[in-house]
């Protein structure tokens, strides 16, 4: 088959550092190209160049596309060519409708008149391609994360796009809307010929749609595998991607389990948006000492609202239930009294509500708790420089010294940090809320092995996790979450990625026909 | 063959640390640049002792409102209301002291307290009802410009009490006078400047003993040099006048204290915190809402602080006191380093920020170069500094 891109022999320096060497990638007209790596391997580097972020000059070697070298000086040439990439983090504006964000930059105008009448009338055809019925007046910020990536996407196909870049599109898409999209890749395959780079971590996915798979490791290309050239296995995926062999992606451990110490008992919570309506609509729920409890469901399952719920009532408004600690019902009214009681949360969205991006790893771990580390509310610079350096060593935060700021970091070691954090405030009950999203599998190791040594030294560990394996592989207790309440409870033996699927479907239907 | 390895690590270090704390150095570099530039084009006058004393006096107001409106820019707001704050209290001052005979230091307590009032006012709007403070504070600066005027009826209202007076005019008693020689200021100086020496010299070996990184001895050692340098110079020369004002003692005490909270205590921490990430900041168990507030409430005391002294300064009330103060102020904060994201800034770089206006000012003023002139320049200063700062921080 033809080639439509080539990328001969790229290097690229940053000072003091190669971010590639000698990367030679070919991608065939037509195809799904996986791109995996762990983070730091150069992935976003490569597509960096590739669209012209790094300019022609700034990088050595050779951009062929469609047969011709290209020497893009910023992305409205590599754009002009066709190549186009969507990055994890959205880039729509909230405000604007979706045709507006469409055509932003691009729209239909004559002399500087946008004409709205075929700006709409070319939205809704795109969105049909896309599969997304929504109206192109509505304003992007009503829309999920889901439906917002398919609007990228028919922004792209509305640029006639030729080469599609797709940075980590399912990362923060449950199940049900990552099947869709990556059916929605298969089909722009089939009917347009729309030839995908897609990067991502969930190798599950890239199994189900790729066509051949090229693994990053240090700044080089390790190996590009074709599916078509038999089963290439996640195993050898993985081993080449962090360069050992890693034959259990979850740490064994060997649960002992005491008495309940934390309790839910018929939590309700008033949705802060319509007051008529429970965002959490009596959940009962226990963990015992040294136990890992997972709780599963959908997006939208109100899993994350319940823990910011039950954490000082950092959401809604708590109109009944309780709380209890050893039996006993405890007052989490404020985050200050949670976190006295011992409960601590690690929030989902690490870089929003988990971190102070431009303070220092010490700053970000004491923060939960500086009394620890001060005497009449002077802070001991150097006790509060120990601990961190502590915490440091203990959870292999890679850094180059206590003091470096944490957005210098990767993912993987900002989610340390934010561990870290809670684990300074000396929890009894750890709430980990997509403990690790948007981290490599390397990094996602050493976390599970984190999580695993708080269960053993007997702490109570609630483990929210869109991703099935995950909860699988850590839980000895799965609950299901659908609809503001729990609709299903597995041991680890009962569990499996179909029972519990079974459970949030049976639930659906009874919310919906009962 | 150590030697060889060693070396190149050692001075990549010191590149290393002189980037990272540039800044920091480069400020103090420039107000020491500044003075040498106006001392050389002024043919000495600006350090002369009287001149410096006037210095100090015309800038202490300015400085005192600085500490405050530093840790309201840290917390991420921005208080517009300073001046008119400032004008309202000493306009209070005024009635109380002159009109209505009330002792100095009963009505001097009673502004402060209305100035914490309506810092609490301004900061309930902010903090519990999340009004932008740009909006509060506009708010603010027109109410109490108003509330000035209908105060003094448009008039001036003076002289103040002597003993109020002294607040701003006066200076520290003499107790040794050794042949005419104002020992006690100098001594003050000197201690000052031992202490800030020793203070510097255990914290450093506190780092070291902690195995923090810390500055490399010979930055260490060349700031102490020319921080003793520098205060006792000054004490010397503040000497040859009439010693050290009150207000000098005042500030310098407040100083203090600001640079204490906002380094070292848990209170100025959480206040860094909530700047730099209001979300996460409540999740880590800290009232947000309670910290905005009374960062409000401080910059409300300190600004009738500040107009406290500018009032005894003037030795009257007058409607305009306090006009464009908040401009200084904030341009101070700015110069210094603070971020108008929130979240960033030092105590100490607001106070040389202030100083690098002032001496601007002074300066210019010696030189006879006119106001229209002198805010062209004080403009562009500004933007420089914010300029080169944002540069540096995008390399």
């Amino acid at each position: 088959m033809e080639a439509i891109l080539e990328m001969r022999d790229i290097t690229k320096e940053f000072p003091g550092v190669v971010a590639l060497s000698h990367v030679n990638l070919n991608v065939r007209a037509g195809e799904i190209h996986a791109i995996v790596g762990e983070n730091g391997a150069g992935k976003s580097t490569l597509m960096k160049v590739l669209s012209g972020v790094y300019p022609h000059d700034s990088y050595r070697g050779d951009i062929v596309f469609d047969g011709q070298v290209q020497a893009f000086g910023g992305i409205a040439d590599s754009e002009r060519q066709g190549i186009i990439i969507i990055h994890q983090e959205l880039a729509l504006v909230p405000q604007l409708s979706i045709a507006e964000n469409i055509f932003l930059g691009n729209e239909p105008a004559r002399c500087g008149v946008i004409d709205w009448a075929y700006a709409h009338t070319r939205t809704r055809t795109l969105l049909d391609r896309v599969g997304l019925r929504e109206s192109p007046t509505t304003p992007v910020s009503e829309l999920g994360v889901g439906k917002q990536q398919l609007v990228e996407i028919a922004k792209a196909l509305s640029k006639n796009v030729r080469l599609l870049i797709l940075d980590e599109p399912t990362s923060s898409l449950n199940e049900t809307d990552s099947d869709a999209l990556l059916d929605l890749l298969l089909e722009l395959q089939r009917e347009s010929g729309v030839t995908c780079i897609l990067i991502s971590h969930k190798l599950n996915e890239i199994a189900k749609v790729a066509d051949r798979i090229t693994v990053i490791r240090d700044g080089a290309v390790i190996e590009t595998m074709d599916y078509a050239e038999g089963d290439i296995s996640e195993g050898r995926v993985i081993q080449r991607m962090v360069g050992r062999e890693m034959s259990d992606r979850y740490p064994r451990r060997t649960p002992k389990i005491g008495d309940v110490v934390f309790e839910l008992r018929d939590w309700r919570v008033q949705h802060p948006a319509h007051p008529d309506r429970l965002a959490i609509k009596g959940v009962d729920l226990a963990v015992r000492k040294g136990e890992i409890v997972g709780i599963a469901g959908l997006m939208g399952a109100g899993r994350t609202e319940l823990a910011m719920s039950v954490f000082g009532r950092a959401y809604g408004k708590h109109v009944g239930g309780e709380v209890r600690l050893h039996g006993r019902a405890v007052d989490v009214s404020t985050v200050r009294k949670a976190i006295d009681h011992g409960i601590a949360y690690v929030t989902e969205d690490r870089k929003a509500l988990g971190l102070i991006l431009h303070d220092d790893i010490v700053r970000n771990i004491t923060l939960p708790n500086l009394d620890r580390v001060s005497r009449h509310t002077v802070i001991d610079r150097g006790r509060e420089f120990r601990a961190a350096e502590d915490f440091r060593a203990k959870l292999k935060i890679r850094s180059s010294g206590a003091t470096q700021p944490v957005m210098d970091l990767s993912g993987g070691n900002q989610q340390k940090v934010v561990l870290s954090k809670w684990l300074f405030s000396q929890p009894e009950v750890l709430i980990l809320d997509e403990p690790t999203r948007g981290v490599d599998v390397g990094a996602k190791y050493e976390i599970y092995t984190i999580i695993s040594q708080l269960a053993a030294e007997g702490k109570c560990v609630l483990m929210i996790s869109s991703e099935m394996p995950e909860l699988l592989g850590m839980c000895d207790r799965i609950y299901v979450m659908n609809e503001g309440r729990m609709v299903g409870e597995f041991t680890a033996a009962q569990a499996s990625q179909e029972n519990i699927m079974g459970a949030i479907v049976r639930a659906s239907g009874v919310a919906n026909y009962g | 063959m150590d030697e060889t390895v060693v070396m190149p690590a050692e001075k990549k270090h010191y590149g290393g640390f002189l980037r990272k704390n540039l800044r920091e150095y480069a400020m103090f570099l420039s107000l020491l640049a500044i003075m040498l530039f106006f001392q050389v084009k002024t043919e000495g006058t600006l350090m002369m002792p009287l001149n410096l004393t006037n210095l100090l006096l015309q800038n202490s107001y300015i400085v005192i409102m600085a500490l405050a409106m530093l840790l309201v820019i840290v917390a991420g707001h921005i208080d517009l209301s300073v001046g008119s704050v400032a004008g309202f209290i000493g306009a209070l001052a005024a009635v109380l002291m002159v009109q209505y005979q009330l002792p100095v230091a009963l009505a001097a307590v009673l502004c402060l307290l209305v100035g914490a009032l309506i810092g609490a006012a301004q900061g309930y709007f902010v903090a519990y009802h999340r009004i932008p403070a740009f909006i509060v504070t506009l708010a603010g600066m027109l109410v109490f410009r108003g509330l000035t005027l209908t105060l003094l009826d448009g008039q001036s209202i003076g002289p103040f009490p002597e003993f109020f007076q002294k607040l701003s005019s006066g200076f520290i008693p003499e107790f040794i006078e050794p042949q005419g020689l104002r020992l006690t200021s100098l001594l003050i100086g000197a201690a000052v400047a031992l202490s800030l020496l020793a203070r510097g010299i255990r914290h450093r070996q506190a780092h070291l003993r902690h195995g923090m990184e810390d500055e490399p001895a010979p930055f260490f050692w060349l700031k102490m040099l020319a921080i003793t340098v520098f205060i006792l110079f000054f004490s010397y020369k503040l000497c040859d006048y009439k010693g050290l004002p009150n207000v000098l003692i005042i500030m310098g005490a407040l100083v203090a204290v600001y640079h204490f909270v906002t380094n070292h205590t848990t209170l100025g921490r959480r206040v860094y915190a909530l700047g730099g990430n209001e979300k996460a900041t409540r999740l880590s168990g800290i009232d947000t809402r309670r910290l905005a507030f009374y960062t409000f409430v401080n910059m409300g005391v300190l600004a009738a602080l500040g107009g406290l002294v500018f009032a005894a300064r003037l030795n009257t009330a007058t409607p305009k006191a306090g006009l464009g103060f908040e401009l200084d102020v904030i341009a101070a904060c700015f110069i210094g380093g603070a971020s108008a994201s929130g979240g960033v800034g030092k105590v100490m770089g607001a106070v040389i920020g202030a100083f690098i206006m002032g001496v601007m000012n002074n300066g210019m003023s010696l030189l006879g170069i006119g106001i229209d002139y002198q805010q062209v320049i004080k403009g562009l200063v500004l933007l420089g500094a914010v300029w080169v700062d944002v540069y540096y921080k995008n390399k």
